[in-house]
């Protein structure tokens, strides 16, 4: 350890190498605040060349490293390991460029996702993806996750907003992955490192695609009395030929809960409602419009309301927005799922997560994006009644094992990192898992990045875990989650 | 038509790998002209058919690789839907495999997206003969490194594919493909002024002299669109996108030596003698140049982007932009962990891979 420290010290300067235990204890978790390490090594690189220096340095010396952005992630991919350098991109946070012309901006990994956006907003531009926690999160840990948010269905995920991104590998030398246009020669590589969760490599550069902001957003709630109904019209929708840019689906408790909290005026005697969101072209946002309210009237929807102006709109979100937070309310702990399933299986996953909830006698509120059937089931307990916590573990396996049984997956946007290590071993064969290892192995034969996480060893694939929140407190409350 | 050739194509590539012997992987053949030339035993996929799973309203459609690309088109637009990167067939009978594992776009490319952001799940045999599958059926899924898209547009190099699930889109109500007459800087100006605004635009091409658009939305965006930019509409456009989506366009006739550069979208023309088709807002550039010996990868280099030797007459030439040492190596490593004996298309895409 001395001869590193040292050797750290002198790359990037004494200041940013940290290693009291007071100032690295800042860094004992990410937004998975259940699992805790306190690292023995923190560094603060302040350019793409001094994290080269810092990988160089651990890679001759094989020092595990861990890359950490905000640590906003709800998975624990940047929770720290024993005995590897934790590496902060913090402040790596400039807007390298900004080119309205080429729609396009190339930002160092620490910058946050809202600022990426209100730096293009005086061009009429937006950055796409829009995690709950975009005021925080940065762009490296966007990518490294392959983040989503409530405008997936039409605008995708972080994969299909980025065209380059600059990576420095685990022996520290420089990659550049994609092009300005989004194509390169050989290999997809760059899609490979989008969302290896720090595994491949460490994000130092990311050039974003810019779009240019929607002419009219128009926002519609539809609820219904019957579940069953509101799940088949997200199909109907579709089935429409129109693809919303969001569309979200809470059920009876989630509504109450949100109402309660956000005061938001939602119909609270509903047993399901829907948010439809509708932007683009100013005369296609019309008549898509109507076609929606027509779907929903035939769904028998009671009650259906589109917001008259902005102000309305925001506050029509803030419910769905505040979600996490007003089931907090309802019990002093809850998990948070995160899988996905084939749309046309949201009735019949709906009904079975509610028997799962009445056989092992706890709550489950539903909150999700309905459009891209990534579920959110918050099952609630009492960590303080015994065998409740036990209890709530396993209802959550139980879900994940329904979505993968339904032909979906173990998770939808927050990653695997520590969490679900054990979920993986439901949906990937022991050979699949392999070759995940195998993948690793041929961007870090030594296995320095990120050790332990996203992929399960062969001999883990047992125990399962997911997101507690204790007390109504979440890993930072200030933001909201959805 | 309906066959599953899993387990056939199982053995042959176990055998093949204890046998160290070189497979091509083929489908109908129509792309065989694309990526360098392959020496092997060939590997048919076109007995390994069917539509697996396609739900309109999951807009997800799943099917075997050797199942024809027409075919699923038309399938999909029995449901108004369609796959929104346009491939190009470049033959009656391509299959949807070939298709994915040459990762091309047509002229959607530059508002809908390159192929790979389409592609949700697959299902592979690797250069070791095991059956994997990737990614999923549905629209996010984060679980596991991408290998899905690490498997489109690699020339079957890091895996013979056997299912490939794809996400597709509803068609737009209504198309309108308008013209202008102008020189290629002027119109790679123009396509990028678009770009910025909220305007329609599917797709964009220039050629000889002159800019087409192409515009998707509802009777009243189009017909707004319409005033708004001017021009003259074209009759039968359709004709006109699927000359330029196939190569059947007379730009594509004589060129047996076609570059396809990949420049950033507002590169002025470039400073090559011969002729040129503009397409992607100015990103993709069709090259026939006057000097069938001339290499283009270095000036598309210079230029910000990089080339494919699209079509050659000298089959030996290097075909794709060489890759800096670093990521080459990494490739290299790639390649090794698909296929360890390397019996899988080598050499289609470089040398050593």
């Amino acid at each position: 350890m001395p001869s590193l420290i040292e050797e750290l010290r002198a790359a990037i300067g004494t200041d940013n190498v940290l290693t009291a235990r007071e100032a690295c204890v800042a860094f004992e978790c990410d937004g998975l605040t259940a699992y805790r390490h306190v690292p023995d090594v923190v560094v603060l690189p302040a350019s793409a060349a001094e994290v080269q220096a810092v990988m160089s340095i651990c890679h001759r010396l094989r020092v595990p490293v861990v890359a950490r952005g905000a640590g906003t992630g709800l998975s624990g991919g940047s929770l720290p390991v024993a005995g590897a350098v934790l590496l902060v991109l913090a402040r790596l946070n400039e807007i390298l460029e900004l080119s309205p012309r080429r729609r396009l901006a190339r930002v160092q990994p620490g910058v946050t996702n809202l600022a990426i956006s209100k730096a293009c907003a005086a061009h009429d531009l937006f950055y796409a993806p829009d995690p709950s926690s975009q005021i925080a999160c940065t762009i490296g840990g966007n990518v490294a996750e392959n983040s989503g948010g409530v405008h997936c269905l039409k605008y995708g995920i972080t994969l299909h907003n980025i065209l380059e991104i600059k990576v420095v590998s685990a022996a520290g030398e420089l990659l550049v992955l994609g092009s300005e246009m989004g194509d390169a020669p050989g290999y997809a590589v760059a899609a490979l490192l989008t969302g290896s969760e720090g595994m491949l490599g460490v994000i130092v550069e990311v050039t974003v695609k810019l779009l240019p902001r929607p002419e009219r957003v128009e926002l519609l709630l539809g609820a219904f009395d019957n579940i069953d109904a509101c799940a088949r019209v997200v199909g109907d929708i579709i089935s429409a030929g129109i693809i919303p840019a969001g569309l979200e689906m809470m059920d009876g408790a989630a509504i109450c809960a949100a109402d309660a909290f956000a005061k938001c005026g939602y119909p609270t005697d509903a047993q399901a409602l829907l948010l439809c969101e509708i932007d683009g072209n100013r005369a296609d946002v019309g008549q898509q419009l109507e076609r929606v309210m027509n779907v929903m009237q035939a769904a028998g929807a009671t009650h259906l309301r589109v917001a008259a102006d902005a102000a309305e709109q925001l506050r029509m979100w803030s419910g769905r927005k505040s979600a996490f937070p007003a089931v907090g309310r309802l019990a002093p702990d809850y998990y948070c799922m995160d899988g996905t399933i084939p749309r046309r299986r949201l009735p019949e996953v709906l009904r079975e997560i509610a028997a799962l909830s009445a056989e092992f006698k706890l709550p489950i509120a539903n909150v999700f994006h309905a459009g891209d059937g990534n579920l959110h089931p918050l099952i609630m307990f009492d960590a303080g009644k015994p065998g409740e916590l036990h209890r709530a573990e396993e209802c959550g396996s139980r879900i994940l094992e329904l979505c993968v049984a339904v032909g979906g997956t173990v998770t939808g946007e927050h990653g695997v990192g520590v969490e679900k290590l054990g979920p993986m071993c439901k949906q990937f064969s022991a050979a699949e898992l392999q070759m995940f290892h195998a993948v690793k192995h041929a961007f870090d034969p030594f296995g320095l990045l990120n050790p332990g996480k996203a992929v399960p060893t062969l001999a883990r694939c047992a125990d399962y875990g997911a997101l507690r929140v204790h007390g109504g407190q979440q890993p930072f409350p200030h933001l909201p989650r959805f | 038509m309906e066959r599953d050739a899993t387990e056939e194509l199982g053995e042959r590539v176990r055998a093949a790998a204890a046998a160290r012997t070189a497979l091509r992987i083929c489908g109908s053949g129509s792309k065989a002209f694309y990526g360098r030339p392959v020496r092997g035993e060939p590997l048919t996929l076109t007995d390994h058919v069917g539509i697996i799973d396609y739900d309109p309203q999951e807009l997800v459609l799943t099917a075997r690789s050797g199942t024809a690309l027409g075919g699923i088109e038309a399938l999909l637009a029995k449901s108004g839907q369609y796959l929104p990167f346009e491939p190009p067939h470049f033959g009656p009978a391509a299959t949807f495999g070939g298709t994915i594992a040459c990762g091309l776009a047509g002229p959607a490319r530059a508002s809908a997206g390159p192929m790979r952001d389409f592609v949700l799940g697959v299902r592979v045999l690797t250069g070791a003969g095991e059956v994997l599958r990737f990614g999923g059926r549905v629209m996010k899924n984060v679980a596991g490194y991408d290998v899905t898209r690490l498997m489109v547009g690699a020339l079957g190099t890091l895996g013979v594919l056997l299912e490939i699930s794809l996400k597709v889109l509803p068609q737009a109500p209504g198309q309108l493909t308008l013209t202008f007459e102008l020189d290629a800087a002027q119109a790679v100006e123009r396509m990028n002024d678009w770009a910025l605004t909220p305007i329609p635009v599917s797709a964009t091409c220039w050629v000889e002299r002159r800019l087409f658009v192409r515009l998707q939305g509802s009777a009243a965006a189009l017909s707004e669109a319409r005033q708004r930019l001017g021009g003259e509409e074209l009759p039968a456009a359709a004709n006109f996108w699927q000359s330029i989506k196939e190569h059947t366009h007379p730009f594509f006739a004589h060129a047996a030596n076609l570059w396809r550069l990949c420049v950033p979208a507002e590169s002025p023309p470039l400073d090559v003698l011969g002729r040129t088709l503009i397409e992607w807002t100015g990103a993709q550039r069709w090259i026939v140049p006057a000097d069938a010996n001339i290499d283009l990868h270095a000036t598309s280099a210079v230029a910000g982007g990089f080339a494919t030797r699209f079509r050659a007459v000298e089959a030996r030439a290097e075909i794709f932009s060489p890759l800096p040492a670093a990521l080459m190596q990494v490739h290299r490593e790639l390649k090794r962990t698909f296929d360890p004996q390397a019996i899988l298309n080598p050499g289609r895409l470089y040398a050593d891979l």
